[in-house]
Order: C-alpha cells, then sequence, then structure tokens
C-alpha cells in the first residue's frame, strides 16, 4: 500500500522482483526477515518499539487453537501478533535457515 | 542535570526503575523496598504510581518504579507517564536523579532498543540484567564486564525472584556519584539504534539463549489446538470453582463472626442508638468490607500463581480471538470470569490489561456478570414464584431459570463491550501484543507477597470507602427515628421504622417511576437499600415484612401480600420477572463503584457505569414486565 516517494527513476537492476509477503502471510515453522513496516502511526511504532525493524530474522512458531493470533519469535524473545497487526510487516522469506531448524 | 545528584543529603536521592513490561522490574523494586512501598495513582491517569524508600549503605533514598515501556517516545497516555515524570513534568512527582534500567538477560538484543534511549539522558545510569537463571538454563552466556565496558555504565545480572545478586545491586545503588557515564551517546534513529544494538550484542553475548527445551514441550501440549482447549477449559472452571467452593466457608464464617460481634455489642451496651450504631452501622460496615476478602485473597492467590508460573499470557493467547470478536483481548477474559464470583476481585484483575482502553471497557461491563451477590435474590424470588415442577428428568424449572439469568450475563456484557469499542471507548490504536515468557518455578514468598499487597490495597483503598458507604446507608434506614405505637411486636416496630425513615421515605418518593414495573414502594425500599450490595434487599423485605426470618416466612409473606387498595397481589408474575431482570442489569453495590473509582482514578467511571446500568434494567424491567402482562401474567 505504501507507495515509494522517491521520485527519480529506479535502476532497474537492484530490486529483485519478490512477491510482497507480510508476516501474516508465512505459515508456522518458517522464516523471515523484516523489510519494513506499514504504514505511520502508533500501531507500527509500537511494533518497531518491540524489535521489528527492518533486517530482522523472525521466525514463526504457531498459530493460536482459535487460528489467531500468531506466536513469533525475534530478538531472543516470543511475542504474540493478531494478523491484522502482523499484516502490517513487510517481509522477505529466509531460506538460508539451515543453522536451526525447527524441532 | 547531573548536579541534582550531589544535592544536600537532606532530600532523599530519587532512583527512577525503567524498564519494558515483564523485564522484571515490579520484582526489584518489591526487594528494594521490601513492604515499604506506597501505591498510589499518577495523577490523572489508571497508571499505578508505587514509590518506597530504600536504605542503601546507611543512606535513605526513594525508588520510584515507573510504569513499563518499550520505548521512551511515548505513543500512548500511559506511556507518557514516564517522559513526564523523567522531565519533572509530572505534579507532585520528583524528576529521578537517576535512573536504573532493568532489562531480561534473555531478550537483551530487543531491550538495547530502550537502553540505547535511556542512554541519551543526562541522569546517571546502571542496568540491571534479570533472569540470569533462565539464560544460563537456556543455554545463553553473556559476558557482563564486555556489555558494562560497551555501555559504558554499570551492569549488575540479578535472579530477581530468588534474590540472587541483590547485595551488589545495593551497594552500586548506594553511590551514583561513582556510576560510569557512557562516552559516545547511541544513535536516535530506530533502524540505527537496532545496528548498534545488534553490534553491541555481537560484541557481549557469547553464546544466544536457545528455545527453553522445557517450555517449548510444555507449549506442545499447552497451545495444541484441541489438548490447549480442553486444558484451558479445565483451568479456567477449576480456576472458577475453586474461588466459590473455598471462599463460601470463610465467608460464612466472616458472617456468623459479624453476627456475633453484633450481638455481643447489643448484649454490653443500653438499647438505643449508640447499640443500634455500633451493631448495625458500624460492626455490619466491618463485615461489609472483610466479607470481600476469602474471595480477594483465593482469587489473587490463582491468578499470581497461574501467572508466575507463566500460564496467564499462554491462557489470553488461546482466548485472544473469541474476545477479539467484541473488540476486547484475551487478558480481558480472565477479569470477567473472576467477575462471576465478585465484580471487585474482578474488577483489580483487569491490571493485566495494557490498553486502557480495553481496560476500562473490561471495567465497566464486569458488574454486568452475575456475581454471587445476586444470588440470594435470585434464589428469594425464584424460591418463592417459580414452581418446582420438574421439566426434564431431574432438572427443575427453578434451577433453569437461574441458569437462564447466569447465561444473559455473558451475553450482554459482550454486547455492551462491542458497543463501547465501537462507540465512545474505541481502540486506541495499539497493536495487541502479549510476551509468552518461559515457563517459571514460582518463589513461595514472591507470590505470598503478591497476594499480600492485593488484599492490603483493597482494604486501604476500596474498604474505607465501602466502610463509610455503609454507615451512611444505615444512617438512611434508621433516621429519622419514628417511634411505633406501643403495642407493636419487635418485629412490627422494626417494619414501622423502616418504613418512616429517609430510605423508606425515598422507597415510597419513587413509587410513581419504578410502577411501570410494577414494583410498589416496599420494593422502592429494597432497591434503595440495596444500592449498598444486591443481597441486601432480601433482609430489607424481611424487615418490611415484619417477617421473623429470610427464607420460609419471607417467602410466604410476599406471595401472600396485596394492594390493600386494589386487593390485587403485589408480586405477581410480571413483577417477579421484571425485578429478576433488573437485578441482572443493575449496579446495586457501592463495593463496585469503589473499585471502580480506585482503578480507574476518578468517580466520572463509576457514575458512568451506574447509570448505562440503571437505564438498561429499567428499560430492561419495563419490557419484560410488559412482555409478561401481556402474555397474562400481570394480575
Ligand atoms: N527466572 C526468573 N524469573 C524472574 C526473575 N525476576 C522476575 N521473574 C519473574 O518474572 C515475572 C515478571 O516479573 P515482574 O517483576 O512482575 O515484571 P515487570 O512486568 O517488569 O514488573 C514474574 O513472574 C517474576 O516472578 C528472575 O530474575 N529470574
Amino acid at each position: 500500500m505504501k507507495t515509494d516517494f522517491n521520485l527519480e527513476p529506479k535502476p532497474i537492476s537492484v530490486p529483485p522482483p519478490a512477491p510482497a509477503q507480510t508476516l501474516a502471510d508465512l505459515p508456522p515453522g518458517s522464516q523471515g526477515i523484516v523489510v519494513s513496516v506499514d504504514q505511520a502511526g502508533s500501531i507500527s511504532r509500537r511494533l518497531q518499539d518491540l524489535g521489528l525493524l527492518p533486517n530482522t530474522p523472525v521466525k514463526v512458531l504457531r498459530r493460536a487453537p482459535l487460528g489467531d493470533p500468531v506466536v513469533y519469535e525475534l530478538r531472543g524473545y516470543r511475542l504474540c501478533l493478531r494478523r491484522g497487526d502482523a499484516a502490517r510487516v513487510r517481509v522477505r522469506p529466509d531460506e538460508g535457515d539451515s543453522t536451526n531448524s525447527e524441532q | 542535570m547531573s548536579e541534582a545528584v550531589t544535592h544536600s543529603s537532606a532530600v532523599p536521592l530519587r532512583l527512577g526503575l525503567i524498564g519494558s513490561p515483564n523485564a522484571g522490574k515490579t520484582t526489584i523494586f518489591n526487594a528494594l523496598t521490601g513492604l515499604r512501598a506506597r501505591v498510589g495513582n499518577f495523577p490523572g491517569v489508571t497508571v499505578e504510581k508505587r514509590e518506597g524508600s530504600v536504605h542503601l549503605d546507611g543512606r535513605s533514598m526513594v525508588a520510584i518504579d515507573l510504569p513499563g515501556t518499550y520505548s521512551l517516545d511515548p505513543i500512548s497516555p500511559d506511556e507518557a507517564v514516564v517522559t513526564q515524570v523523567l522531565q519533572g513534568e509530572m505534579a507532585d512527582v520528583p524528576a529521578p536523579d537517576a535512573l536504573v534500567v532493568v532489562a531480561d538477560a534473555c531478550s537483551l538484543e530487543r531491550s538495547l532498543l530502550l537502553i540505547g534511549q535511556v542512554l541519551r539522558r543526562s541522569e546517571p545510569t546502571c542496568l540491571v540484567l534479570t533472569m540470569v537463571d533462565e539464560l544460563k538454563a537456556r543455554g545463553g552466556r553473556i559476558d557482563l564486564a564486555r556489555l558494562a565496558d560497551a555501555l559504558g555504565i554499570p551492569v549488575v545480572g540479578v535472579v530477581g525472584h530468588r534474590g540472587l545478586g541483590l547485595d551488589r545491586l545495593r551497594a552500586l545503588l548506594g553511590r551514583p556519584e561513582g556510576w560510569e557515564r557512557p562516552p559516545v551517546q547511541p544513535p536516535v534513529e530506530a533502524v540505527e539504534r537496532a545496528a548498534w544494538a545488534e553490534s553491541i550484542v555481537e560484541h557481549v553475548i557469547h553464546e544466544r539463549p536457545e528455545h527453553h527445551r522445557i517450555s517449548e514441550q510444555i507449549d506442545r501440549v499447552v497451545l495444541h489446538p484441541v489438548l490447549g482447549m480442553l486444558l484451558f477449559a479445565t483451568v479456567m472452571i477449576t480456576f472458577f470453582q475453586l474461588i466459590f467452593a473455598w471462599a463460601t466457608p470463610a465467608m460464612d464464617l466472616i458472617d456468623e463472626g459479624i453476627a456475633w460481634a453484633a450481638a455481643y455489642t447489643r448484649g454490653v451496651l443500653p438499647v438505643g442508638l449508640l447499640a443500634d450504631f455500633v451493631a448495625d452501622g458500624l460492626i455490619a460496615g466491618v463485615g461489609a468490607v472483610l466479607i470481600f476478602l476469602p474471595q480477594i485473597v483465593l482469587l489473587f492467590s490463582l491468578l499470581y500463581l497461574l501467572e508466575d508460573v507463566g500460564y496467564m499470557a499462554r491462557a489470553a493467547f488461546v482466548v485472544d480471538r473469541a474476545m477479539g470478536r467484541v473488540g476486547l483481548e484475551g487478558r480481558s477474559f480472565v477479569a470477567l470470569l473472576s467477575s462471576y464470583a465478585c465484580a471487585v476481585p474482578g474488577i483489580m484483575a483487569t491490571r493485566t490489561i495494557p490498553s486502557p482502553r480495553d481496560r476500562l471497557v473490561t471495567i465497566l461491563v464486569a458488574p454486568l456478570m452475575t456475581c454471587s451477590a445476586r444470588l440470594p435474590v435470585y434464589a428469594l424470588l425464584i424460591g418463592a414464584f417459580v414452581p418446582a415442577t420438574k421439566v426434564l428428568g431431574p432438572i427443575g424449572l427453578q434451577g433453569l431459570v437461574l441458569l437462564a439469568l447466569y447465561l444473559l450475563a455473558p451475553l450482554i456484557a459482550m454486547l455492551v463491550a462491542g458497543v463501547l469499542k465501537r462507540s465512545i471507548l474505541q481502540s486506541d490504536g495499539l497493536p495487541f501484543t502479549l510476551e509468552l515468557p518461559s515457563y517459571r518455578l514460582p518463589t513461595l514468598q514472591l507470590w505470598l507477597s503478591q497476594v499480600w499487597k492485593s488484599a492490603s490495597a483493597f482494604l486501604r483503598r476500596a474498604g474505607t470507602i465501602i466502610l463509610v458507604a455503609s454507615i451512611v446507608l444505615w444512617a438512611l434506614l434508621t433516621f429519622p427515628r419514628a417511634t411505633p405505637p406501643p403495642d407493636m411486636s419487635p418485629t412490627q416496630a422494626a417494619s414501622y421504622a423502616l418504613e418512616h425513615s429517609v430510605a423508606g421515605q425515598a422507597g415510597k418518593a419513587i413509587e410513581p417511576l419504578i410502577a411501570p414495573l410494577g414494583f410498589d414502594w416496599k420494593i422502592g425500599v429494597g432497591l434503595v437499600a440495596s444500592l449498598a450490595a444486591r443481597e441486601i434487599i432480601v433482609s430489607t423485605l424481611a424487615q418490611m415484612y415484619a417477617s421473623a426470618d429470610e427464607d420460609t416466612s419471607l417467602r410466604s409473606a410476599i406471595r401472600a401480600d396485596t394492594d390493600p387498595e386494589t386487593g390485587r397481589r403485589v408480586f405477581t408474575p410480571a413483577t417477579v420477572a421484571a425485578l429478576l431482570i433488573f437485578y441482572v442489569f443493575a449496579l446495586q453495590c457501592t463495593s463496585t463503584l469503589a473499585a471502580m473509582a480506585r482503578e480507574t482514578n476518578s468517580w466520572r467511571w463509576p457514575i458512568f457505569a451506574f447509570s448505562y446500568m440503571l437505564i438498561l434494567a429499567y428499560g430492561m424491567g419495563f419490557l419484560t414486565y410488559r412482555f409478561v402482562s401481556a402474555l397474562g401474567g400481570g394480575a
């Protein structure tokens, strides 16, 4: 949703055509790396205060029995977020996750 | 600001404790101040303010526990409190002279984001790393000396709830003048600060903590889609059942003790106003306060046990989605469940809800839950007017009516919560966030002190209001003192005196207002008297009807009562139904109002709750009366 305000034409080669993905799209067991947090405002601010900053690896642990919220692991702790809030966090998938395979 | 540190020894130095929620800040604060802490509210907000004197190195200081925060850039009014206190902008709360940052060693990487902000301030600062036991158990290793070097401030590692490392902490806190100051300031901008935090972590963490193995295994069951729900239901039902089952004997004992004390004073004091005041005003008022203690102590014992073990966060996680439907969150559930026993501890239990709006909505709907004080009223009316016929096997009609009343409450509470969240208390724009701690073995001492603090806070803050209100109500039921005709029996005389008291007159005065619900003036007196507590309508009616006991004879008395002019029955089915519905909704409970005033730090919200519940009670009572009358239950 957020558009880039940079008016200069972008070099075509740099951005890899990664599909837009948010934390809410990642299935349990997978891991992503934060790219940005959408929109200004108190929700995004709080998410950033909690450590969801660019380049932070986040692991999806499990869903609540009713399907929402979801537990994530980041920066050495476990945080539960609801789907709507997690959808503000853009991530890129992190496949190089061989050191810490789930369970 | 640094000159503040060297100020004269007459004014005690102030240490401000800063940390994110769950960092173990309260544990440190309690360990430092013991039971000397004074609990109050920051002016104008619902955030609790804790201050206590600390004796360090023969020097007296004041520790002030700042609300848990993730950042010094406030985004909620409650967080703004921290900044205001630090800047000395909060009335009656002088700014701290030195800062103590409390951070969880296991999540140091995140905590550094806050630490970085604090280090930009000019006050001398030190860092307390808690949970070093857990760090070790999870295989993590942090070089504290290197961390102190990298940050440029003193660092102490502690195990807060077991008191390990506290001696070193005390020695350090005694001399803020000597604390090292950071040579360079961390970056302002969040992303840069994160990079700074990362570089420090790289430098000082030898071994990152792994998942807590045992927690991981326990969670596989506790958060399992099926087993997790079953466990949740089992824990909550047990929790609720224990509060009921275990509190009742103690409450009965308190009732008997109060009755005994009242009878004793009547025995030693001469018959008259003084004896009446002591027995019915003072002692009954003390009883009205004490009667809450068993439930409060039990509720908080169980609550803190579940909290300290680490289950409470899981319970909130499991039930969050259901509560989210009406705009509340998982942590509201336990408070509302507790309110089924009694709204007073339920309202006190809302303190774990971080969003001020969600907490307020929970407080406002808590009194709608079917608390145990409604039971005597339901029992009287159902026992007297609902036939004891069997409907299905052993299930009787009386039981079904009672069950319906119990189930009606949460439905209404959810509806009201939904309406409030969509109207005057819309979301404050904060995300739902909840941390899942590792499972822990709680310590007895911490547990006992937490329970003690809740009980004493209730006695001091709400207890005094309840006592005063009970005495005022006694006066309203007693004055002016009418002299009954000499030929009356004692019970008739009591009825006569009540009828002529202020409350009796008030009951008569409101008769035109309550007539649309089918209530006569005697019910009016009961309504006025039960402003103190719902169940008082039973004893008031007993007194009005001059009945010898509150059970059989009162039931037959109200069943037989007729209007002296029209000769029609007073308690028609329509009236009884309306009265039951009225008690489902009305906030007839001074203690709840007192607890609300205490928790929201103003009388605005108790007045609001009282009003909306009265409007609901009146409206629904009226509709019920009309409906049942239309079905032929009006006579
Ligand atoms: N294992 C461990 N648990 C702790 C330690 N300090 C506090 N706790 C527990 O952590 C939980 C949260 O602590 P609390 O002081 O209430 O955190 P606050 O939110 O920062 O005030 C409580 O259940 C404490 O018993 C510690 O050093 N080690």
